[in-house]
């Protein structure tokens, strides 16, 4: 346990500023309202406020969704020839 | 690797497959043990047992290597665990012990001034990413990356499953 903890105060590995700026423009990539600005010069945390406020909508398509297909559930008969249908055009 | 019997070469069909595949078969289950809900409770409660479906099958296709689908499913057992009144106090303790240990510790990394990450945009994004708390700041963007993806996908799956059933 001893040895862990100094383990982590001395020998951790510093996170670069290169890689955290990796990662940004990744997230970046992601998101399309960023990605269709087009400008270098988004700052990190505009990028992570994106990031929150897109996830969020995300979830909401989500909530939207599961609601819609809950009602549509009651109105299935015969599920799995659909199910291949879906399975069949999705994929 | 790949558990597909076909292979493919973009990892991003087979996970919209898998979670099709998982999905639809948990909403067959759904529809089947309780086909015509009539009271508005159970209405709420078949919306909740679909969107739990559709979060579970998500981090199931995702796999077990990432932190965020770890988490969700942790979480989700956790949750039905609590519903099924089985007061498991050890396992409870396990799952959050494997959590918070897995990557070795929290780090709340301190930003240079030049560095314009804010942490409190961090913390925000930690609530959003399911096992956010416990990854230090290079993980978590990593992780918000991939789940941002995986999320993309599952709305494109539902929303197509819900346009040709409404059709």
């Amino acid at each position: 346990m001893s040895s862990r903890r100094s383990r982590q105060s001395s020998g951790v590995p510093r996170i670069t500023d290169d890689q955290i700026i990796e990662l940004v423009s990744k997230l970046r990539q992601l998101l399309p309202e960023i990605r269709d600005r087009r400008s270098d010069k988004v700052s990190a945390s505009k990028v992570l406020q994106e990031t929150c406020n897109y996830i969020r909508s995300l979830h909401r398509e989500v909530d939207d969704l599961s609601e819609r297909l809950s009602q549509l559930l009651a109105t299935i008969d015969a599920d799995s020839p659909e199910a291949a249908i879906i399975r069949s055009l999705i994929m | 690797m790949n558990p597909d019997h076909h292979s493919s070469l973009n990892p991003s069909s087979s996970l919209k497959s898998r979670f099709t595949k998982t999905f639809l078969r948990s909403l067959i289950k759904i529809n089947k043990q309780r086909p015509f809900p009539y009271c508005p409770r159970e209405i709420f409660q078949r919306c909740h047992r679909v969107k739990t479906a559709a979060d579970k099958s998500l981090a199931r296709a995702a796999g077990s290597r990432r932190v965020w689908s770890r988490a969700m499913l942790c979480k989700i057992r956790n949750r039905s665990l609590r519903r099924g009144c089985q007061q498991r106090p050890s396992v409870r303790r396990i799952i959050i012990g494997y959590q918070t240990t897995k990557k070795g510790y929290c780090l709340q990394k301190k930003m240079s001034d030049d560095q314009e990450v804010g942490t409190d945009q961090a913390s925000k994004l930690r609530k959003l990413v399911p096992g956010g708390e416990a990854m230090d700041l290079c993980s978590l963007l990593d992780e918000a990356a991939h789940y941002i993806k995986c999320l993309n996908t599952q709305v494109q799956v539902m929303r197509r499953i819900a346009d040709i059933h409404s059709s």
